[in-house]
């Protein structure tokens, strides 16, 4: 499996990640022999064999839908890099 | 002080022959001494190892204290340290201060233990060799013209250069297991589920598993003690009880039945690295184990799977880290997109973003059976080859790594190379089973691991097989030149 330039920077759109220019084709080679090497598995027939999603076979727990935290937005919040009146900054989305 | 293991420090400070606040002076001081030439430190905790010192030293004056109070640990950095700053190695994190403490470390608190500092690592636990920190690479003390192996590289280090007596490290497709073969100290990675991931930064979330790396197994005996056990703030920690793994190392091992998988002594092994691990199974043999061949038939897939799954779940793991809530955020964004792409552009390291692409890529339309299923159904045919092998042996011996630890720069430009160094470990977190690396001699100056592979939930069985190792050898006691 080859992925070029092209396919790079739409993956990297896809993942929300610039990726400077003159490194795309450094990602393209890199990604492209990683995936070659991934096409191993298609050595071996898995047939019926069942997903793995977790080691023990385990669900998700449940519990019962109670409130058991409290409000903790100042203490959060002060790890992010700009907050108003409680809320989150970011650039204008609409003009 | 700094020779000696935790168990005889914890004697020390209840026979009353130093105190917790001089034992963690002395190894600040080693730490201002000898960590600018290895690296293996993000941050020193002195102010508040001290102040925790004096806690400890009340407790055990006063009579209540537990087997690690008092005694100095050290922390990967991917563990969240409430009012320290928790990098992950990453300059995504760099300013990061968690406002919380990891499971684990608040476990460590109440165990009253003392926090020198917090460990350098490959980032976001993404590497073998602790080349991709954004702090820099930790140097391997026994040369240190070596990587001490990564991701945990900093523990190893630390650890092996009597920087601390204990660390923590975490371990996805072998990070605990291969640095403590690199630098020649003693680790276990859990049956996945064992310890809380709760505040660990999340990396492959069906993979990650924290554990402690120390220089015998009756330490890690004695720091896994404190880790293990049910978390109800992690969905995916196992409710059953925790043995008590100290008792549990004495046991004889006459009878026990050791399984050598064919697989892991093929032509991919170095023939010193061979050598050595003979003659440590043959040590074990005269404990009066049996020897047996086995097979894992699909070991060869272990590693493709694991570089779809894992790649993968970090993909949408990291996905949290748009330079909005928390984190890195770039100069002047000229609109949001530019302000996701960017922040993440710019606080990722060039492994971080290749990982990110890949999982993106294999979960992205119309891949996902190909991939991601694919893996997982290989992930179901390894485990079945590990359940086979448990109904004819107890314990699973090969090597950790395919080589001793390698020059910088060795393995950096080719990623599938750097990926290979952990052959010998990643299937074991494909099926979640538990997994250890103890030191069994040296190819030249540098130290060789072998690794023991149990049963779900059989840490005391490999800490005891270890810890019986360890009372007819000495290789656990080498230190390197300049840090004995």
């Amino acid at each position: 499996m080859s992925l070029d330039s092209e396919a790079v920077k739409r993956i990297a759109w896809l993942a929300r990640l610039s990726i400077d220019d003159d490194r795309v084709a450094d990602y393209a080679r890199d990604l492209s022999g990683i995936l070659d090497f991934v096409e191993q598995m298609n050595a071996v027939d898995t047939g019926s064999a069942m997903p793995l999603a977790h080691p023990l076979d385990q669900s998700q727990r449940l519990r019962p839908d109670e409130v058991v935290e409290s409000d903790q937005r100042e203490r959060f919040q002060q790890q992010a890099p700009a907050v108003e009146a409680g809320l989150y900054l970011v650039p204008k989305v609409i003009e | 002080m700094h020779n000696s293991t935790i168990a005889q420090l914890a004697e020390g400070l209840r026979a009353g022959r130093f105190s917790s606040l001089e034992l963690t002076q002395a190894f600040l001081q080693r730490i201002e001494r000898l960590d600018p030439g290895l690296n293996c430190y993000v941050t020193v905790t002195a102010e508040q190892a001290l102040a925790e010192a004096r806690a400890a030293d009340a407790r055990l004056a006063a009579g209540n204290a537990g087997p690690l109070t008092g005694i100095p640990i050290s922390q990967k950095d991917i563990f969240c340290t409430q009012g320290v700053r928790t990098s992950c190695g990453s300059r995504m994190l760099d300013s990061f201060v968690a406002p919380y403490d990891a499971t684990v470390v608040e476990r460590f608190k109440q165990a009253g233990a003392v926090m020198l500092g917090k460990l350098n690592m490959d980032e976001f636990a993404m590497g073998s060799s602790n080349e991709t920190s954004f702090y820099g690479p930790v140097r391997n003390p026994w040369d240190t013209g070596c990587v001490p192996g990564g991701s945990s590289g900093g523990s190893a280090a630390a650890v092996a250069a009597r920087l601390t007596p204990g660390a923590t490290g975490t371990d996805t497709g072998g990070s605990i297991r291969q640095p403590a073969s690199f630098c020649g100290i003693t680790g276990i990675k859990p049956t996945y589920g064992r310890v809380s991931r709760w505040g660990m930064i999340a990396f492959a979330s069906s993979l990650d598993q924290g554990g402690p790396m120390a220089r015998t197994a009756e330490d890690c005996a004695l720091m896994l003690q404190v880790m293990a056990g049910f978390d109800e703030r992690d969905s995916t920690s196992v409710d059953r009880p925790v043995p008590d793994y100290r008792a549990a190392l004495g046991g004889s091992v006459e009878g026990l039945r050791i399984g050598l998988p064919k697989e892991f002594f093929g032509e991919g092994l170095d023939g010193e690295i061979a050598t050595v691990l003979q003659q440590a199974i043959d040590e074990l043999r005269k404990l009066g184990a049996t020897v047996h061949e086995i097979s894992l038939p699909n070991m060869g897939l272990s590693v493709p799977a694991y570089y779809v799954v894992a790649p993968a779940e970090c993909s949408s793991n990291l996905a949290r880290y748009d330079g909005v809530r928390f984190g890195y955020r770039c100069e002047a964004p000229k609109d949001l997109h530019d302000l996701y792409c960017r922040s993440r552009g710019e606080g990722f390291g060039a492994e971080v973003k290749r990982r990110i692409l890949i999982g993106t890529y294999a979960l992205s339309a119309g891949y996902y059976d190909a991939y991601y299923l694919k893996a997982q159904k290989i992930r179901r045919l390894i485990s079945e080859d590990f359940r086979k092998a448990f109904e004819q042996v107890d314990v699973i011996v090969g090597p950790t790594a395919p080589s001793v630890a390698f020059k910088f720069g060795e393995k950096t430009a080719d990623p599938i190379a750097m990926y290979l160094s952990d052959i010998y470990t990643i299937a074991v977190n494909l099926a979640g089973l538990p997994g250890m690396s103890v030191p069994v001699g040296f190819c030249g100056r540098l130290p060789v691991g072998m690794q023991l592979i149990g049963n779900y939930f059989d840490e005391a069985r490999l800490l005891n097989v270890a810890h019986r190792y360890q009372q007819v050898t000495d290789w656990q006691t080498r230190a390197p030149e300049g840090c004995a």
